[in-house]
């Protein structure tokens, strides 16, 4: 029997099934536990309130990103509540021997960008965290998605969660990107094709010449927006890229260890033959930078589009949303978007925070300075030792010339948990991956692009094609 | 978990697509580390007229009139009919947990977010998926008759209209069992514990690198 990449990992993670049906509810071990501050309290108290111990502590790495400030540190976090939260989240790992990256550590970050980083996830795992973002780390052929705080407290105590089999769908993404066009515009297309709820029900596997040339870090943004899709769980077979990548990192194997895992992560990789639910093919060559117009990612169209006319629309819920997206973004239907101006830029969150998206924005606005019109434009690296190595490049000294503000990292305006904010009606070029009503602060109006459309967009002060400025 | 065998409980009416659990419950909300409290929150942006942060008072907040669970008609609804892609987004708890909290006990939709659908099991709050036809029916009854109520009967896996209309919904036997007797999942899975003990002994073999 031929199977899919998610088979063989399903396979290899299946511990019990609840009853003799194909679809049971099956109880599969997990192998990595990612945790953060905002999702994992009441998980703490619950299983200490009925007595219960984490059933593999080697297993969790945990962390702050949410809360944390991108700015000065020294002082601690002056808002009580994130302050509460941060600290509860200290005391947990403290009490329990959790190992976790403080907030001054250098390694400190966030999540979704330090568990690999580390090498803490590794291809043939299933890694969980109680973040919908956790598709992340399927680019490494893992399998690995988002949990709910309940869930969170059954893998602490029993190291298993019970789940249902998905169903499988594979997207081809065949050809060669142009100019310009990144792993990020492919995640937008593929939205802007199948919906925000076309992966419901669904692991997406991500596959064709155009993925396997993607490096492991635009791997990671493909699969980051997977849910952004409605999959839970995003996946790539596992290539030389992906070794080569893992290869040194702290938590990674190392000596015979290491030849003996290099030796079974080749394997994972979907069967020539395997049958997949739903079969997707786009053609990279004709894929554009994309742009959100709208208050769903889904909502999305390319740089050289204008802004949808519901009055176009045949189907009345979807022109119903479509006119309240129009309103909450304040935006006219045929707008061109390069006429869209900005009032905020900001480079960052677990879609795209990494040094390749750094170094693909830093060469967009090396020399030049951002439009007088923009009042902030904001790079918060994914992780410390993200920042480090792009102070080591100069990075920071082309934003900072340009006038762009190099902060610390952490999840920041991505859903402004911490004090980086939209004011209500302010209107922002973002490289996260939600654009919902408030999302980015109350009112505020957010556009999802990559992070070298951000950078043009910063010293344009509107969107513009990326393809056509020079370098 | 809070058990759920059936409910006969009044209407409230979502009328949107791709409700996501930014605006079921917004972010400022999340730095609570307690499992309570949330429903005075829930919808915050829609709910009212101006913006919230944990600690406000609600009762000092002005309403929104126009959104739909503040219209006195609505008041003390236990179900709500929503749209598809209903939850869609984040994988916070805290999404359910405030419509729990505010008194909801059964979510009608067409179509779920899987992580959102999830939660709910998990927490006694019990999602129900119809045909989006029969969802735009129940969208037209619930409007034109004010104290519309809905009978819905998880041991029979049946939605009853006032006019004796009767709609089968699909539930997971295993999750049916669970919320039916409230039980405890972890306590559940535990009494599996020696043969997850076993898988992690044979895993250990088969890939030590994962247990370094």
């Amino acid at each position: 029997m031929q199977q899919t990449l998610y088979d063989k990992l399903w396979n290899q993670h299946w511990v019990h099934s609840e009853s003799a049906e194909s679809n049971s509810m099956a109880l599969i071990y997990i192998d990595r536990h990612l945790v953060h501050e905002v999702t994992s309290p009441q998980a703490f108290e619950s299983l200490k309130l009925a007595g219960r111990k984490p059933w593999r502590l080697s297993s969790i790495l945990a962390v702050a990103d949410h809360n944390v400030p991108t700015t000065d540190r020294s002082h601690g976090i002056h808002d009580p509540i994130s302050r509460l939260q941060v600290d509860t989240l200290d005391q947990n790992c403290d009490e329990l021997g959790i190992t976790e990256f403080k907030m001054n550590d250098l390694r400190q970050g966030i999540v979704h960008v330090i568990g690999p980083e580390q090498g803490a996830t590794l291809p043939g795992m299933t890694v969980v965290c109680g973040d919908s973002h956790t598709s992340t780390h399927g680019a490494f052929g893992c399998l690995a998605f988002g949990i709910g705080t309940s869930e969170v407290e059954h893998v602490l105590a029993t190291q298993c969660l019970l789940m249902k089999k998905s169903k499988v769908m594979n997207i081809a993404v065949e050809g060669e990107l142009g100019f310009g066009v990144t792993a990020k515009d492919v995640a937008l297309a593929i939205i802007g094709r199948i919906g925000t709820a076309g992966g419901t029900g669904y692991a997406i596997e991500f596959s064709g010449s155009a993925i396997r040339a993607l490096s492991m870090e635009g791997r990671m943004t493909l699969c980051n927006m997977a849910i952004e899709a409605g999959a839970r769980a995003g996946m790539v077979s596992v290539d030389e890229i992906t070794i080569d990548y893992i290869k040194g990192r702290p938590f990674a194997p190392q000596g015979d260890l290491w030849d003996k895992a290099v030796a079974y992560w080749r394997t994972l990789r979907s069967d020539d033959d395997a049958i997949f639910d739903r079969e997707i093919i786009l053609d990279a060559a004709q894929i554009k930078p994309q742009v959100t117009w709208g208050t769903s990612p889904e909502m999305v169209t390319t740089i050289d589009g204008v802004v949808p006319d519901p009055a176009a629309e045949n189907d009345e819920v979807k022109r119903h949303d479509m006119q309240q997206a129009l309103k909450y973004m304040g935006l006219m239907a045929n707008t061109p978007i390069q006429q869209i101006k900005l009032d905020k830029v900001f480079i960052g969150s677990c879609t795209n925070s990494r040094i390749e998206d750094l170094r693909a924005a830093a060469n967009v606005i090396k020399g030049k300075h951002v439009a007088a019109t923009i009042k902030l434009a904001l790079v918060v690296p994914g992780s410390g030792l993200v920042k480090k190595q792009a102070e080591e490049e100069g990075l920071d000294r082309i934003f900072r010339a340009a006038g762009f503000e190099w902060r610390e990292p952490g999840c920041s305006m991505c859903l402004a948990m911490n004090d980086d904010r939209l004011e209500a009606g302010e209107r922002c070029a973002s490289t996260s991956n939600r654009n919902f009503e408030g999302r980015q602060g109350p009112g505020g109006r957010t556009h999802l692009v990559s992070p070298a459309m951000a950078a043009a967009a910063a010293i344009a002060g509107h969107f513009v094609d990326v393809r056509k400025i020079n370098n | 978990m809070e058990k759920f065998h059936a409910l006969t409980g009044l209407v409230a009416p979502l009328d949107r697509a791709n409700v996501d659990t930014d605006a079921i419950i917004p972010k400022q909300f999340l730095k609570s580390i307690k499992r309570s409290g949330f429903g005075q929150n829930l919808f915050d942006e829609w709910r009212y007229l101006e913006h919230g942060e944990p600690g406000m008072d609600p009762a000092q907040r002005r309403l929104n009139p126009d959104f739909v669970l503040n219209q006195p008609r609505f008041q003390g609804a236990q179900i709500l009919l929503a749209r598809a892609n209903f939850g869609c987004g984040s994988s916070r708890e805290h999404a359910p947990w405030s419509l729990q909290d505010y008194g909801f006990r059964v979510i009608i939709a067409p179509s779920f977010a899987d992580i959102f659908f999830n939660n709910c099991f998990k927490i006694g709050l019990l999602p129900v998926i119809l045909e989006a036809g029969t969802i735009d029916r129940l969208f037209e009854e619930v409007r034109s008759t004010t104290g519309y109520r809905l009978a819905v009967d998880l041991q029979q896996q049946t939605v009853v209209t006032p006019s004796n209309a009767v709609y089968k919904f699909e539930v997971d036997s295993f999750r049916k069992h669970c919320l039916l007797n409230g039980l405890d999942e972890i306590g559940l899975t535990l009494q599996h514990a020696e043969k997850i003990r076993q898988f992690e002994l044979k895993r250990k073999a088969e890939q030590p690198w994962l247990f370094a």
